[in-house]
């Protein structure tokens, strides 16, 4: 009795012990996250000093998607895209992916509508920010928020 | 390498037209491990550009968090025939262009 006692609680210590030998590195090497103060330390490398206001910008994305590793995103700006009053960039950011960013669009009256679309990532459910730079200098922004079931980024290549 | 470029053949002079832009490439995070633990380096398109006749109208930074093989739509207005450039840069001395020619009338 006393041996089988003996040796439950060796197992019970290996495997304990292995248990931490194995999450340490686990934990520390796991990419970090963007936080919610590096999407606005992002954002504030882009918008300096100025307000920016809710509005003008139209963010589409779904609202449910099953696989974070190709969302479509549309984002428009209402702009009459003149030669003095246009949209100079779009900024996306992201709270939750490992890095805020997502992209930078540079436009100009030549655009003629300010409109862009691509297919981004997103390694989780979260919400997503755009802001327009516009030629008289404010800025304005749309923010969206997306649950998704799949993430992207993070998962073992195959 | 592949890019596919859609670009509308003719115009109407000041018509505003759809550009649509997909380059191939695996835009490799740089945040994924293989099953052994090891850090997948990072491999993505950094850059893109579009030029009209010679001038730049429209570009784009990349961040991992664009979607593999970057699609990329934007708009411009049909000023005159000529030329579509495009650019796509990125890691590890990635470049490749193409273009397209559209008549204005």
């Amino acid at each position: 009795m006393s041996q089988d006692y003996s040796t439950r609680r060796q197992f019970l210590g290996l495997t304990g012990g292995a248990a931490v030998v194995i999450t340490v590195p686990i934990v520390t090497l796991r990419p970090a996250r963007a936080t919610p103060a590096m999407l606005a330390a992002a954002i504030r490398n882009v918008v300096g000093e100025a307000v920016v206001r809710p509005g003008k910008v139209k963010l589409e994305v779904p609202p449910l998607v099953e696989n974070g590793n190709t969302v479509p995103m549309t984002v428009s700006v209402a702009s009459p895209m003149t030669s003095d009053d246009y949209v100079k960039s779009i900024h996306v950011f992201n709270e939750k992916n490992p890095q805020p960013h997502i992209g930078n669009f540079y436009l100009g009256a030549r655009c003629g509508r300010a409109q862009i679309s691509t297919r981004i990532r997103l390694a989780d459910s979260q919400k997503i920010v755009a802001i327009a730079h516009l030629a008289d200098g404010s800025f304005w922004s749309a923010t969206a928020d997306v649950v998704v079931t799949l993430a992207a980024c993070t998962e073992e290549a195959t | 390498m592949a890019a596919l470029i859609n670009v509308p053949a003719r115009a109407k002079r000041g018509e505003i037209i759809e550009i649509k832009t997909l380059m191939s490439h695996i835009m490799e995070t740089g945040y994924r491990r293989t099953a052994n633990g090891e850090v997948i380096p990072r491999d993505i398109i950094t850059g893109f550009a579009c030029r009209y006749n010679g001038v730049e109208i429209f570009r784009a930074d990349l961040f991992p968090a664009i979607a593999a093989n970057p699609f990329i739509t934007f708009f411009t207005v049909a000023t005159e025939s000529g030329k579509f450039d495009f650019e796509w840069i990125g890691d590890n001395g990635f470049s490749e262009t193409a273009s397209a020619s559209i008549s204005v009338e």
